[in-house]
């Protein structure tokens, strides 16, 4: 409170005395100068106190949002370069650039522009590459967050809004992908454009005057790609930065979660501040990421258009997918078995469209309110801001891992002909076993998952008891062997016993005396979730446990 | 008596057969004049080359075709499948199969050039059937621009856009293109091998196969502007790249990062 100097002039006066000969320099001088100057005026020196002294705790995985930042950014960065050059209108022209298998073939402008792009504006065909290799890192990088998230219940009160968001963002990242993949109106994008036709177009009643609305008449028409245009650079990108300001500033208020340790309680946060530390490191590592995507632009071909050629509604080339976010629908798609439409009052009802598009509906919403279920049904009102292991949390691990496997059926289902071509499989086989992992793969990896977790909480509790096992047999005078166990040190014991222990819910009767049937379900679901569980080790225990051997 | 059938005698002993021949010739010429298919059917093989094939045929093919060319239940009949399906099916090693399968598969060639000339010639000799496709049509130095259209209108769908391959129904699948010979690729479109329509010269003109040939070439000596193609299969393998390469990298990094130094 005694000082309103900015953190920046703080460190001067300390500085000074190690440097006697020369005298304050003119640049710290005017750093000074400017930083008073500014806080006069703004009074930031408060905000950037507070936020400068945040805390972030060092862990690999709690990187993983950054890259999605920073891919972000990558994303901004090289989309408005593209924006320079791209035109998004479907007026027929000829193309007369340098591509030669294409010269003088009529495409829209779109197409015309996106070839131009490639081949003769200076640096374009790079800056295109890595803003679709980003695109794809972006959106990978948010759904590992969200897997670490997940896995370590750090959507737990008083996150649950921000997982809420940050699911939010995964959606429009999509949508800004999907509406990226179709701008250029090349052959791959304009099939692609097809199905999402023709998956709403599938929704009973509403589809085909939704469909007409979107194109602006029959599919594909002349409109769709100015339309797209202006979600994709407009729209989606404002409320994604919108989104994207809030989901951080809940990080900042919400302080970061860490690891249970040493000194890591549920009041601290143990790290390095925002200033300097964390934002020298984060600067550095956007750069890397950066170095990453723009590798894979250098070196690697994506989406070549020049192969694909412009859209025409009659070929469809082999091997025709989304890019990888959206192969989950295409598979889901794919794996619908078929027959299911039968005609009545001289229509025809199809179901094999609703049935897909309402299962990955029923998915994304069970995700993305999955924190208020799981609170409701522990019925856990704490705050949480230590992390789970894993391993720790049986129920929820082992729900995560089937909702992996799940989607993973899926997104296996998007690739079949290609899985099919390089293992020389038949195709029907490649969708007949993802029929069957799509049901059974969840099943198996929750039980497999659940067990595996529960053999890892009593090796925990063994090795916290007992010690390490060390190798070493020892024959006693008596004749009896044993193998010396080295108990492991108090740092590393803390890791193994902090967790949270719940117990199932007591079926309670409300103020009026009744057992409602909701509080049943509520009781059967927390029983589900805590039935099996290993308690982790009482300090009693310790005490006469570590006296055993 | 010698004196007697002067008359006869003022033409050559061979002159019959001489006559017989020009007439042949006439007939032949006027037939293959006005066949549409002339340049396709017409074969120059000398006999020795057919009966080396007949041998060549009956010890390695007779089993499965039949020593009439007339089909068994282990292979169908290849009367009027001409030369260029043999030099096709031969010359990429798919006949004769290894096994049984969804179809024949791609392997390293059973016989020789000649050997295969040979078969090719015995099995033109018995019935009419396209030919051997003429080097001019195989030089590659077509309309790039039409053939592309025209492959991602007809063959597209099958094999990609790229030539990459596709996939078919019941394990069959459409074997991608590079680095397979012009001739057998004019070949392919001609006969229509395993489950490949045939595209014949109403359908698709031999100038239109060999633009299509053009760019399928054109890709092959052209390595795609943007980098290494990652197989041409598209939005799959870019995704799987991105997922173990991209994100790969940037989680070791990440440990890298944050590792403790000891």
């Amino acid at each position: 409170m005694s000082t309103v100097t900015t953190p920046e002039t703080a460190p001067a006066p300390a500085a000074a005395p190690t440097r006697p000969s020369a005298p304050r320099s003119t640049s710290s001088r005017f750093t000074e100068a400017a930083a008073n100057y500014i806080d006069e005026r703004t009074s930031i020196s408060g905000v950037v106190k507070e936020f400068g002294r945040k805390i972030f705790p060092d862990h690999w995985s709690f990187m993983l949002g950054e890259v999605a930042l920073y891919s972000f950014v990558v994303i901004l960065l090289t989309g408005t370069f593209l924006t320079f050059f791209f035109q998004a209108s479907m007026a027929e022209v000829v193309y007369n650039g340098s591509y030669v298998p294409l010269k003088g073939v009529e495409m829209s402008t779109a197409m015309s522009s996106t070839l131009n792009i490639s081949f003769d504006v200076r640096g374009g065909l790079l800056i295109r590459q890595i803003h679709h290799w980003a695109a794809l890192t972006f959106i990978a990088a948010i759904g590992i967050h969200m897997l670490r998230i997940y896995f370590t219940g750090a959507f737990r009160k008083p996150r649950e809004l921000n997982w809420v968001i940050g699911f939010i963002l995964f959606i429009l990242a999509l949508a800004e992908g999907f509406t990226g993949y179709s701008l250029p109106d090349d052959l791959l994008s304009g099939n692609g454009l097809r199905i999402i036709d023709g998956l709403i177009k599938g929704l009973p009643v509403v589809g085909t005057w939704i469909s007409f609305l979107l194109f602006g008449g029959e599919f594909p028409g002349t409109d769709i790609v100015g339309r797209l245009y202006s979600l994709h650079i407009l729209l989606l990108p404002a409320i994604l930065a919108v989104m994207l300001a809030l989901h951080l500033v809940f990080v900042v208020v919400h302080k970061h979660t860490q690891w249970s340790g040493p000194g890591q309680t549920k009041d601290n946060v143990v790290g390095s501040p925002i200033l300097p530390m964390f934002a020298a490191k984060a600067g550095g590592f956007f750069f890397i990421v950066f170095g990453v995507i723009a590798l894979m632009g250098t070196f690697f071909t994506i989406n070549p258009i020049w192969n694909y050629g412009p859209y025409d509604p009659s070929p469809v080339s082999a091997g025709t997918q989304p890019d990888w976010y959206i192969g989950f629908a295409d598979g889901a798609l794919r794996l619908m078995p078929p027959g299911l439409e039968f005609e009545l009052w001289n229509r025809t009802w199809s179901f094999n469209i609703i049935i897909p598009v309402l299962i990955l509906t029923g998915f994304i919403v069970v995700v993305l309110v999955y924190p208020f279920i799981e609170a409701w049904i522990t019925g856990d009102k704490r705050e949480h801001h230590l992390l789970d292991r894993p391993r720790n949390a049986p129920t929820r691990t082992a729900i995560g891992v089937a909702g992996v496997l799940f989607y993973a059926a899926l997104w296996g289902a998007a690739s079949s002909d290609i899985i099919a071509t390089h293992f020389q499989l038949s195709i029907e086989g490649v969708i007949h076993v993802n029929q069957a992992l799509l049901i059974l793969g969840p099943i198996i990896g929750y039980l497999v998952t659940k067990r595996v977790c529960l053999a890892l909480q009593k090796k925990d509790r063994e090795i916290a008891l007992h010690g390490f096992e060390s190798g070493r047999i020892v024959r006693l005078p008596g004749g009896e062997y044993i193998e010396v166990h080295q108990p492991v040190d108090e740092y590393e014991r803390w890791k193994l016993i902090d967790y949270n222990d719940y117990q199932p819910l007591m079926i309670r009767p409300n103020a009026r005396g009744q057992i409602t049937a909701v509080q049943r379900f509520r009781a059967g679901l927390s029983r589900w979730f805590f039935e099996d569980r290993i308690a982790p080790v009482s300090p009693k225990e310790l005490e006469s446990g570590s006296g055993h051997h | 008596m010698a004196r007697k059938s002067s008359t006869a005698n003022r033409r050559h002993p061979l002159a019959t057969v001489a006559l017989i021949a020009i007439g042949l010739l006439f007939t032949g010429g006027g037939y293959a004049l006005f066949s549409s298919t002339a340049t396709a059917e017409t074969s120059t093989a000398s006999q020795t080359t057919i009966d080396e094939g007949k041998k060549l045929f009956a010890a390695n093919c007779a089993s499965c075709h039949g020593l009439d060319l007339q089909g068994t239940g282990e292979g169908p009949s290849l009367l009027g499948v001409g030369a260029a399906s043999v030099d096709f099916q031969v010359g990429t090693g798919r006949m004769p199969m290894a096994m049984q399968g969804p179809q024949a598969m791609e392997k390293a060639p059973q016989f020789t050039a000649e050997d295969t000339e040979a078969l090719a010639a015995y099995v033109a000799s018995l019935s009419p059937g396209p030919a051997v496709p003429d080097e001019s049509l195989l030089d590659g130095e077509g309309d790039a621009t039409n053939g592309a259209e025209l492959f991602r209108i007809n063959c597209a769908m099958c094999h990609n856009v790229a030539g990459a391959g596709g996939a078919l129904t019941e394990g069959k699948f459409a074997p991608a293109l590079t680095g397979v010979a012009a001739v057998h690729i004019y070949e392919a479109m001609v006969t229509g091998p395993q489950n490949m329509p045939v595209f014949n010269d109403k359908n698709l003109s031999p100038e239109d196969k060999r633009d299509v040939i053009t760019y399928l070439k054109y890709l092959e000596k052209n390595p795609s502007p943007g980098g290494y193609e990652l197989g041409s299969l598209g939005p799959v393998a870019e995704g799987l790249f991105v997922w173990i390469f991209g994100l790969g990298a940037i989680v070791a990094l990440t440990v890298w990062l944050t590792a403790k130094s000891n």
